[in-house]
């Protein structure tokens, strides 16, 4: 019995040591979002949220590592999407090509403390997917599920109108470092933002160089009202109808007789 | 603090102004009051162009048409301007015709040209129906100016229409005429409102003077009950069938509307038959010319998204 305990407390102080020795090598990183429950409410018209944090230098980190740059990217909740291209057929404009955009992000949000080109090489920018031309937007074109080449015309148009909407942004100066370990950003969030799980990837880079990486998440929720609605319309349809049919009925009963007065 | 004028709709999932949601409820019920239509040919494009996505418009007008129909009729029906009988039949082929336009709907959809079709029928209709309006209405007003006085319609006067079996009396409207045309109308315009989110009111109307002769006396109050009906019966199947409905955007829309019928309907009695067609047949006219330009010139953007399901 002791033996077996000893094994297994050997065992977790094994594991322990690898936890911790992980990324000793490095720095860590450490952040907060200022809510992590972002509530929908009647008068909702946008918000911004602060992410802020601190890159914590262990014992071993290189004395040299300065110039830290960081890319925060942020994934709302993925949707299927259909991207339509007009052409004019007979005289008139109509929708003649499409593409399906698989579980896209429906809302994607890269910000870095300057252009991402003078972080690190196009390289590396591709293998850690930073920017919105390096995240993978999977479409299918037929019987094929592929990305394709950031310049493909359906899916910078794509981009394009995910952008218009305030949904898909880039902005390589919204990072502030306020000492050279303290940072912080704004995350603006539009008024027609998707209701969801967004996760919030944090990427430490030095002299071009990937150094560490945090996650952490926010939710978007309705709240009262909008969410009593919203849930009846989904789940109790018959009544939902009966009392939006009653609703039409009675407004238009009580205007008759408000105005059948004079 | 920003004043609370943005109110946020559940289900279209998006905030809107409310004073404009009412002022567009106000002026589309003045326009339905004023002509004894539902007004859905106006209030649903209104909406889309606002950024609601279309199916959530179209279910959500039904309910406000719905509400704009019922405090028409009920007006109407203190006036006795009500043909309950020939309002009957008209509802047997509207509730058919309401269940074949879900089903074509559904198909189109499958099909993935939806929209066009959409756009080509209202196209289509609106201008061929808001082009006879306007220049029947048109030439009615000269013929006044010039005091040439038309003999009116011998109430005898029988077209092959009259010749149909299956004949009834609607005694309120003082007509003699076979139910199946009537029937036919009923699902004609069921049809329609489904496929294309109206309530029709503007189509049959005419049909129901110029084909079926009934009297001006009891064609808006009739055609209302018809609207009434599938409206209610369409809000119905969409709350079921698609979770679409938005009340909050509905009711917004029914307290401007309901506002706006009174004041139509009683602007409407100050203004001329022919006048009123005139007005009615170019604002037709107008809508339909809007979908067919947005059809010929280039669009200003040849890419559309459209969201098909979102997972978490």
């Amino acid at each position: 019995m002791t033996a077996r305990r000893r094994a297994i407390a050997l065992l977790l102080a094994a594991l322990a040591a690898l936890v911790v020795a992980a990324p000793a090598a490095a720095e860590r990183l450490i952040v907060s979002v200022s809510n992590h429950r972002v509530t929908v409410t009647p008068n909702y018209s946008g918000e911004e949220l602060v992410l802020f944090g601190s890159v914590e230098k262990e014992a071993d980190t290189p004395a040299n590592r300065q110039n830290y740059d960081l890319v925060v990217t942020i994934i709302g909740p993925r949707a299927d999407m259909v991207t339509r291209r007009k052409e004019r057929r007979f005289g008139i404009w109509i929708n003649a090509d499409y593409r399906q955009f698989l579980q896209v992000p429906s809302y994607l949000a890269v910000f870095a403390n300057r252009p991402l080109d003078d972080i690190a090489n196009a390289e590396v920018q591709r293998r850690q997917q930073i920017g919105v031309n390096n995240m993978i937007l999977t479409q299918r074109v037929g019987p094929d599920y592929a990305d394709v080449v950031p310049n493909d015309p359906f899916r910078s148009a794509f981009v394009r109108l995910r952008s218009e909407r305030g949904l898909y942004r880039e902005d390589t100066s919204a990072v502030t470092f306020l000492t050279p370990t303290l940072f912080r950003t704004g995350i603006p969030l539009p008024a027609a933002v998707p209701i969801g799980t967004y996760e919030v990837d944090i990427k430490l880079f030095s002299n071009g160089v990937f150094v560490a990486k945090t996650e952490s998440a926010f939710e978007i929720v309705k709240v009262g009202f909008e969410q009593f609605v919203a849930t009846n319309a989904r789940q109790n349809g018959f009544i939902y109808g009966l009392i939006t049919t009653a609703m039409a009925l009675m407004s238009g009963w009580m205007a008759s007789i408000v105005f059948a007065k004079d | 603090m920003r004043p609370r004028v943005q109110i946020y709709l559940p289900i279209a999932d998006l905030p809107v102004n409310i004073f404009l949601i009412l002022a567009m409820g106000a002026a589309v019920g003045f326009v339905s009051g004023l002509f004894g239509i539902g007004g859905g040919f106006l209030m649903t494009p209104l909406l889309i162009f606002l950024g609601i996505a279309p199916a959530v418009a179209v279910a959500s007008v039904a309910s406000h048409i719905a509400a704009s129909s019922f405090s028409g009729a009920i007006s109407y029906w203190r006036r006795r301007a009500i043909d309950p009988a020939l309002a009957g039949v008209l509802l047997c082929g509207g509730i058919i015709g309401t269940a074949l336009g879900v089903s074509t709907f559904t198909l189109l959809r499958a099909l993935g040209q939806l929209d066009l079709m959409i756009a080509l029928s209202y196209v289509a209709l609106l201008t061929s129906v808001g082009g006879v309006m306007a220049w029947e209405g048109l030439r009615a007003m000269l013929r006044t100016r010039r005091g040439i006085v038309i003999p009116a319609r011998r109430s005898g006067s029988h077209g092959w229409i009259h010749g149909l079996p299956l004949k009834m009396r609607f005694k309120r409207s003082k007509i003699y005429l076979s139910i199946i045309p009537v029937v036919l109308v009923g699902i004609f315009i069921g049809f329609l409102g489904a496929v294309m989110g109206i309530g029709g009111g503007f189509i049959l109307v005419p049909i129901m003077i110029y084909v079926l002769r009934v009297p001006t006396s009891t064609v808006i109050g009739t055609s209302m009950v018809l609207t009434l009906v599938t409206m209610l019966f369409a809000t119905m199947l969409h709350a079921i069938t698609n979770h679409l409905v938005d009340a909050v955007l509905a009711l917004i829309l029914m307290v401007g509307g309901v506002t706006g019928a009174q004041f139509g309907a009683r602007a409407g009695q100050k203004i001329r038959g022919e006048q009123l067609r005139l007005l009615l047949g170019l604002l037709i006219l107008a809508v339909g010319i809007r979908f067919a330009v947005e059809l010929v010139i280039r669009p200003e953007d040849m890419f559309t998204i459209r969201e098909t399901g979102v997972t978490e």
